[in-house]
């Protein structure tokens, strides 16, 4: 059942209680929260995600709480609690739920070695994925949030999960988080785009995430091959170019953008080389959207052609 | 108190991976949190159990195996730097704990998890095996005046020495507990008995008799219980690999009245009892029993050990727990470490050098 056919009290009374289980790309999450910004935004932008009973094994249980004693009450603020432990320094109460957000990516980087986990996104066109690693900054998931709207599906905007078998990625399909100016751009670009409430003053500044077309979460399970290494670089005023870009240095710096790579060892590096091997790399720069989709649908017509 | 499902696992010789989803994610969380995951992963795999584990756990435990594996890649080619930085200074190099089990390819070393590497050298060669050390890129990172001295001039080991580029950790001891310590050992006499590394010239190890007290008194002495658990089977696994030889326990015995660990040696004892039903044979029952301290004082250590071993997990916590655990710290008196990136949270610093948090 999907977490909009269930009503707002009943997500409330499960955050509050035992947890609301909910499948999020192949992992089952477990999230506690009495904090009133997780009901909310969860319930916006996950309408689409499967919601399990408690049947299911969870894979990992965040729970975002208020702080203990008089935290409670007066500057209230918000921790992220694992397995006993609390891996980041709290934050302020309203900064709840980008928080649960990197909560959850904290847990799938720091645990699942099943997969070979790249800092990047990932979009799919007719089978065919672009992996797009970049450091912050760079405007990759203004790009990602774009593409996504025209034409292309998303598989991830922060954590490619590389399959160790066959180097397919598996989707991931969580909100795509957008930062200070990209945030109005984005409202511009896309029609009646769903965004959380903008959370100011973050470590990464303004923060807000834009909801998932539903049609994507409907294939969350839909994996798909590497095509296309590209490595977005935004950058006022220029056109959209595509520069072809050596593979072994493409490697070095998927190496480099990646969570677990020196836990895997030689296993990683083979996954890495099957990537390679299977993609064309290019540097992107790009300033304008529609310039951007023009060069990416172009990829796919050269392919084709 | 929720069950202790994860010694379990080890203490119960008909385990099998047969639990509901919830206990799956307790085991798996527990076991997470007593840096025992790989070790769990190890029994599956050397009991044939691994492919029974359900499709959610089991993905969890296969990647805990990468990780250990991984570290223990690792941890081997420090040794060996260790040794290359080491190889003109005039000493032996004795492992101890985590990477002597692992270089001398012993069963406590399977899928374990380490925080840094503890050697051990004579105390007039400290000096130029830091020298020695430092030339080849690891500094301590004590800027205190007061704690330096503490160390130096008090403490077993100097301050903790971080390798500047791998940001890997060695901890050089002199001896295996303070000199200020109740319990004070004579590094000279532990010296006398080391064992040479045949395939690493070079590297030794504590004789298994000693390797057995260290842990022992490591456990109860350093007041960190966070990982009790852990050193508890440690101890476990020790004992069993040991026990075979020629009048090990008789011998075991001696060197703890020897050495003055008697009363560590027998809380040991005592909790291995508890946790594992591991014993002594029954020939050396009264031996064993003379070792004991006091009524009341065994009676109180049980009882905080007891809950202060629980792994650190909320189904494992009474409210008792707490205190439990900080009664010990008082009691051990040890110097409070100062918090260490563990090698498996290389990554979490990874992770947190891409979205950096505001202090």
């Amino acid at each position: 059942m999907n977490l909009e056919k269930i009503s707002v009290i009943e997500i409330k009374n499960r955050l509050n209680k035992n947890g609301l289980i909910i499948k999020i790309g192949p992992f089952i999450f477990r999230i506690i929260s009495p904090i009133k910004y997780i009901s909310t935004e969860l319930t916006t932008l996950y309408a689409n995600n499967t919601v399990l009973d408690d049947a299911h094994f969870v894979d990992y249980t965040v729970t975002i709480s208020h702080g203990s004693g008089w935290r409670k009450w007066l500057r209230r603020q918000a921790i992220f609690q694992f397995d006993g432990t609390e891996p980041f320094v709290p934050l302020p109460e309203d900064h709840a739920f980008p928080l649960l957000e990197w909560s959850m990516n904290w847990c799938i980087s720091m645990h699942a070695h099943q997969y070979l986990i790249l800092h990047s996104a990932v979009i799919e066109k007719e089978g065919c994925a672009v992996v797009m690693p970049a450091p912050p900054g760079s405007g990759k998931s203004t790009l990602c949030a774009g593409l996504v709207h025209r034409g292309w599906r998303l598989l991830s905007d922060e954590l490619a999960l590389i399959s160790l078998t066959d180097a397919s990625i598996t989707p991931l399909g969580r909100p795509i988080s957008l930062k200070n100016q990209s945030i109005d751009v984005i409202r511009n670009f896309v029609a009646g785009a769903v965004l959380s409430n903008v959370v100011h003053n973050t470590s990464k500044g303004s923060v807000s995430l834009l909801k998932v077309p539903a049609a994507h979460i409907q294939r969350i399970d839909e994996t798909a091959q590497p095509r296309w290494v590209v490595f977005p670089k935004y950058v006022a005023g220029a056109s959209a170019r595509m520069v072809p870009r050596s593979k072994a240095n493409s490697m070095l710096e998927l190496g480099r953008n990646s969570f677990n790579y020196m836990v895997l060892g030689l296993k990683g590096f083979e996954v890495l080389s099957k990537v390679i091997d299977a993609s064309d790399c290019y540097d992107f720069q790009y300033s304008q959207l529609d310039d951007a989709v023009t060069a990416f649908d172009d990829l796919v017509a050269r392919r084709n052609g | 108190m929720s069950s202790n499902l994860l010694a379990n696992a080890w203490a119960n010789p008909d385990w099998q991976p047969q639990l509901s989803v919830r206990q799956w994610e307790s085991l798996l969380g527990q076991a997470r949190q007593a840096s025992l995951l790989a070790r769990l992963a190890y029994l599956h795999v050397d009991a044939g159990f691994l492919a029974a584990v359900p499709d959610g756990p089991r993905p969890h435990l296969e990647g805990a195996l990468r990780l250990a594996d991984r570290q223990q890649h690792e941890v081997r080619w420090e040794v060996n730097c260790i040794r290359q930085a080491l190889r003109h200074v005039d000493t032996p190099i004795v492992l101890l704990k985590g990477a002597a089990y692992l270089m001398a390819n012993m069963s406590t070393a399977r899928g374990r998890l380490f925080a840094d590497i503890d050697i051990l050298v004579p105390h007039e060669k400290i000096e130029q095996t830091e020298s020695a050390l430092f030339c080849a890129g690891w500094i301590s990172d004590e800027r205190d005046a007061y704690n330096e001295r503490y160390y130096r001039q008090w403490m077993h080991e100097i301050p903790p020495l971080r390798h500047v580029q791998r940001n890997t950790y060695i901890d050089l001891h002199h001896t295996i507990t303070p000199p200020t310590s109740r319990f004070k050992v004579d590094g000279q006499k532990l010296l006398r008995n080391i064992q040479p590394l045949q395939s690493y010239p070079g590297l030794y190890v504590l004789a298994p008799v000693d390797m057995v007290l260290h842990s022992a008194v490591h456990l109860f002495q350093e007041g960190e219980f966070s990982h009790g658990l852990r050193d508890l089977l440690d101890l476990r696994d020790l004992l069993n690999d040991f026990s075979s030889q020629t009048d090990f326990w008789n011998c075991l015995v001696d060197r703890a009245n020897e050495l003055g660990l008697q009363i560590p040696l027998f809380h040991a004892l005592f909790h291995l009892h508890h946790l594992f039903n591991l014993s002594p044979p029954t020939s050396l029952e009264d031996r064993v029993n003379q070792m004991a301290p006091n009524r009341a004082a065994r009676a109180l250590m049980a009882w905080l050990l007891g809950l202060a071993l629980q792994p650190d997990y909320p189904s494992c916590d009474s409210r008792w727990t707490g205190l439990a655990r900080w009664l010990l710290y008082v009691r051990s008196h040890a110097l409070r470490m100062p918090l260490r990136l563990l090698l498996p949270h290389l990554l979490r610093k990874s992770w947190m050098q891409r979205f950096p948090k505001k202090p």
